[in-house]
């Protein structure tokens, strides 16, 4: 029998929800001005309930490791936002935003959370417009939509190719207004190190200034962690630089339950590796398969030819190009979802028909769009005779205003022009499913600590669709966990202040110190680059796009000795006590290394496939991806030992009343 | 390619400061300025030194964290980028690069090339938002239809990432294109016409009394503006101010 509970309320699917917030408990205004809450991170998800949460008349501390809380890497979040909103008359519904959510997740995910979440995407899209966030326009004056993978209609909400950015910032001036009025306290370049519990209760953190390197106690009646994705586990990935997993993984040292986190996204369009000394990847979005085809030659010569610089894509005709995408699936063609996607191009690569020096890269091409496009707007133009060039022309510009930016993002990085020959794509590490175990509270298996955003598992099931990421950071932040935290701070409000004075406040802080000291005194050899590399380097190529058992057992074993040799050998210049990038790395590290191997850990329990978790013992004869519904239809949470490969595994059974289970199909 | 870096060295907010000369070899062009920094940086930890302190994250040329003012421009040589995302290719074999942090009296060096640009954040707090609450009642988001132009003129204006090169650019260390990008985004729009008259005048206090200097329209900002924000939004925010001083309360 498993100790988790989700606390999923009783009743219908589609009235669970506002029924369960008719009767959870509040907490009155003057009770709210005496309560405190911690919220880290400031990416949608963190910067949502902070000031969402200020708004409401709590006290809200937050916290970033960046010099800003405008900076989160939600910010680069390119193509969309979800809302079941049916604006374009297509057939959408809450329901069906919930069943290809489910689906997209391949089943593996929790039914009320995600029903939950589609019934409050239409709010998101209200309050961002209110809050002045410039969605793209028609020339009606109305919201614009585009179509994303894994689904038939079109309901992404988007701003140019920059919808993290205006999204991020409209929840960032809504900050503001909260720090302005001194609801909301920033801690900007503070990095929290551990989390304190008291009496069963989390009760505060345990911060670095990362600019004097000191510690620092904070208290408060509840925790938020919203600290996003572990992708950078991988070194090489789409998060930004700084991007970690250590305020989720000091909770689960803590005794917050780790889920799934085999789940992880491997997003296929994104500029290929260049070079060793390559510090991070670039993600093209995925509206650029809403005009972008995928192809590879059809012939091994052709590829061959242009691997070695004798051809150039646009000297091979349509007749010899694979569009395998449109071949293996015709009926979603380039918008099947991601893993889908990546699968597919590795499929090819692996085959020998990849397209750049490596082989490990596959066209995205938009040359029959411009064609379609120019051609409407030289009709409209009433220019009946336009030419090929006007034509390529005038299609140009109607790519360059909707996808602009990431065109000269190409550019700049790869040094070619994508309106001229199409873009080099190959899949990368980009978004992480699996994370910190919640229930429909948000709340984790810690008492009054709560997980929103990337950090949690709960809605993305084993692969996130396009555009579902900001939907969830801001669903969460602003209509979710403002509701679910008062049930619990109802209870709270005759605790008065906490003082950071009380001994387990001292000894949290006395252990984070330990383990600085204990890092800065190895005076090792290796930079923690070094180590860094070598970790993503074992995750990719064995806990990446597929997986057997072989391969994880030997990634466990090869993760647990370079953790070994990481704290024997690594070197960490400048002191404890001044501004220590290379320090701030070091902290972040010695958590993946951790993770890394209960990712393989994960990935080893569940021999099935599902989403983004491909076993390679269990396929279809086509090469499909294959479920095992009567062994795995559960989520994997996992609880801390001591040791990532002694987790113990406890199950939550996912229960599925509203969505018959079938094979996802996308032919 | 074989470089030699001429890079700003300064331990904290109180030391003098100093350029220091570093050699470099093997760079290649499709490298971007910061992986040069790694490299440099590695080879800096394993002599020994301190490496040189530089702001950076998402390297997709989005989040505004890099900074660094190359050879006396801000994000370097290159128009239309950042930092992360200028390449080597744009230098060649044998140059000498100058390394440099913003300069500007509202943005204190924190190390190295690291500044504090707190001082955008609370011009931001003084009222670079619209003051509506968070609670799913709001009208529908299609109940106030906005003019295509208007609203891609307000997003060309939000496109602004708070990166700070605008200051670093100006000889007056004047911070109006990135005030201004907020005002403008907000004026344009009806969901911020409502509080235009008070948010002018409360941020362009602000900005004044962190030390920004004023705009002597050389333009510059708007030329090393990563994002290409154009001199049109002090425009309009000249005109959101003038009319807030004439009919405000």
């Amino acid at each position: 029998m498993s100790i988790l509970d989700s606390k999923i309320p009783s009743g219908a699917l589609s009235t669970k929800w506002s029924s369960y917030k008719d009767h959870i408990r509040l907490v009155n205004p003057a009770n709210k001005r005496n309560i405190d809450i911690i919220v880290v991170g400031t990416g949608l998800a963190g910067g949502s309930a902070s000031a969402a949460l200020a708004e409401l008349g709590y006290n809200v501390k937050a916290f970033c490791f960046q010099d800003s809380p405008r900076r989160a890497h939600s910010i680069a979040a390119q193509g969309g936002i979800n809302a079941a909103k049916n604006y374009q008359g297509d057939g959408d519904s809450v329901f069906r935003l919930f069943y290809d959510t489910v689906k997209g997740g391949d089943y593996r995910a929790r039914e009320a959370n995600v029903y939950r979440l589609a019934e409050v995407s239409a709010s998101i899209i209200d309050q961002c417009v209110a809050q002045g966030v410039p969605f793209a326009r028609e020339y009606g004056g109305l919201l614009d939509n585009r179509s994303f993978g894994g689904s038939q209609v079109s309901r992404t909400f988007y701003a140019k190719g920059q919808t993290g950015q205006q999204l991020l910032l409209g929840a960032y001036s809504a900050m503001s207004r909260q720090i302005g009025k001194g609801k909301i306290q920033m801690y900007k370049r503070h990095e929290m190190l551990d989390l304190v519990i008291v009496d069963g209760k989390a009760r505060g953190i345990i911060a670095r200034n990362l600019v004097t390197g000191s510690l620092e106690r904070f208290s408060a009646h509840a925790v938020v962690i919203a600290s996003g994705g572990y992708g950078n586990v991988f070194y090489l990935s789409t998060n930004a630089m700084g991007s970690n997993v250590s305020a989720a993984w000091k909770i689960h040292k803590k005794g917050a339950f780790f889920a799934n986190p085999c789940y992880t996204q491997i997003h296929p369009t994104c500029i290929p590796v260049s070079g060793d000394h390559q510090s991070k990847l670039t993600l093209m979005s995925e509206s650029l398969r809403n005009d972008g085809r995928i192809w590879v030659p059809k012939n091994l010569e052709d590829s061959k030819a242009i691997r070695e610089g004798r051809m150039k894509p646009t000297d091979i005709t349509d007749e010899n190009k694979d569009f395998f995408l449109e071949r293996r699936y015709p009926a979603f063609g380039n918008l099947v979802p991601r893993d889908v996607a990546s699968r597919a191009a590795k499929e090819r690569c692996d085959a020998g028909f990849g397209v750049n020096a490596t082989g490990e890269a596959v066209y995205l091409d938009f040359a029959s769009a411009i064609e379609r496009y120019g051609r409407e707007k030289a009709r409209m133009n009433h220019d009946g005779e336009a030419s090929m060039d006007t034509i390529m022309e005038l299609g140009a510009e109607v790519v360059k205003a909707k996808y602009g930016n990431l065109f000269q993002m190409y550019y700049k990085i790869v040094d070619q022009d994508p309106y001229k020959t199409p873009m080099m794509i190959y899949p990368a590490v980009h978004y992480t499913m699996g994370g910190v175990w919640v229930d429909y509270n948000l709340m984790t298996t810690i008492t009054g600590c709560y997980a929103t955003g990337e950090a949690n598992f709960s809605d993305h099931g084993a692969n996130r669709l396009g555009a579902s990421a900001l939907m969830q950071g801001l669903a969460d932040g602003y209509f979710v966990l403002p509701y679910t935290i008062a049930d619990y701070l109802a209870d709270e409000i005759r605790t008065g202040k906490i003082s950071t004075e009380l001994p387990e406040f001292i000894q949290a802080e006395a252990d984070v110190k330990e383990g600085i000291d204990r890092l800065m005194n190895i005076k090792g050899t290796k930079s923690v680059d070094y180590f860094h590399k070598r970790l993503g380097k074992i995750i990719w190529d064995k806990v990446g796009m597929s997986r057997d058992e072989a391969g994880l057992k030997w990634a466990i074993d090869e993760v647990q000795k370079l953790r070994a040799e990481f704290y024997s050998d690594v070197r960490i210049p400048g002191t404890v006590d001044s501004f220590n990038p290379e320090l701030d790395k070091a902290n972040r590290v010695c958590d993946f290394l951790e993770l890394g191997e209960l990712m393989a850990v994960d990935a080893l329990n569940r021999t099935e496939s599902c989403g983004g978790h491909f076993r390679e013992e269990s396929q279809t004869e086509e090469g499909e991806a294959k479920r095992n519904d009567k062994d795995f239809a559960y989520v994997a949470a996992w609880e801390y030992t001591g040791k990532p490969s002694e987790a113990i595994l406890h199950k939550e059974q996912l229960v599925f009343e509203e969505i018959k289970l079938v094979e996802r199909n996308y032919k | 390619m074989k470089l030699t870096l001429k890079i700003w060295r300064q331990s904290g907010p109180n030391d003098k400061g100093q350029i220091v000369t570093y050699p470099i070899d093997n760079i290649e062009g499709n490298m971007s300025f910061l992986d040069m920094m790694d490299v440099l940086n590695e080879e800096l930890i394993m002599k020994g030194d301190d490496p040189v302190a530089f702001d950076h994250d998402c390297r997709e040329g989005i989040c505004g964290m890099c900074s660094l003012f190359i050879n006396g421009e801000a994000h370097g040589p290159d128009r239309a980028v950042t930092t992360c995302q200028l390449h080597m290719r744009k230098f060649s074999d044998g140059e000498t690069i100058y390394i440099e942090p913003w300069r500007a009296k509202a943005f204190p060096v924190v190390k190295d090339l690291v500044v504090d640009r707190s001082a955008f954040d609370r011009v931001m707090a003084a009222g670079g938002f619209v003051s509506v609450n968070t609670s799913g009642n709001t009208v529908d988001a299609n109940a106030i239809p906005i003019s295509k132009i208007n609203a891609d003129k307000a997003f060309e204006a939000a496109t602004c990432i708070g990166c700070g090169a605008c200051v670093a650019s100006c000889v007056n260390a004047s911070a109006m294109l990135f005030v201004s990008a907020k005002v403008s985004q907000l004026a344009l729009l009806p969901q911020g016409k409502v509080e235009a008259t008070e948010r002018v005048l409360n941020m362009v206090r602000t900005m004044d009394e962190e030390g920004f200097g004023n705009c002597t329209n050389t333009g510059a900002c708007a030329v090393e503006c990563p994002k290409e924000i154009s001199l049109d939004n002090i425009a309009r925010m000249n005109r959101e101010y003038f009319k807030a001083m004439l009919t405000s309360e």
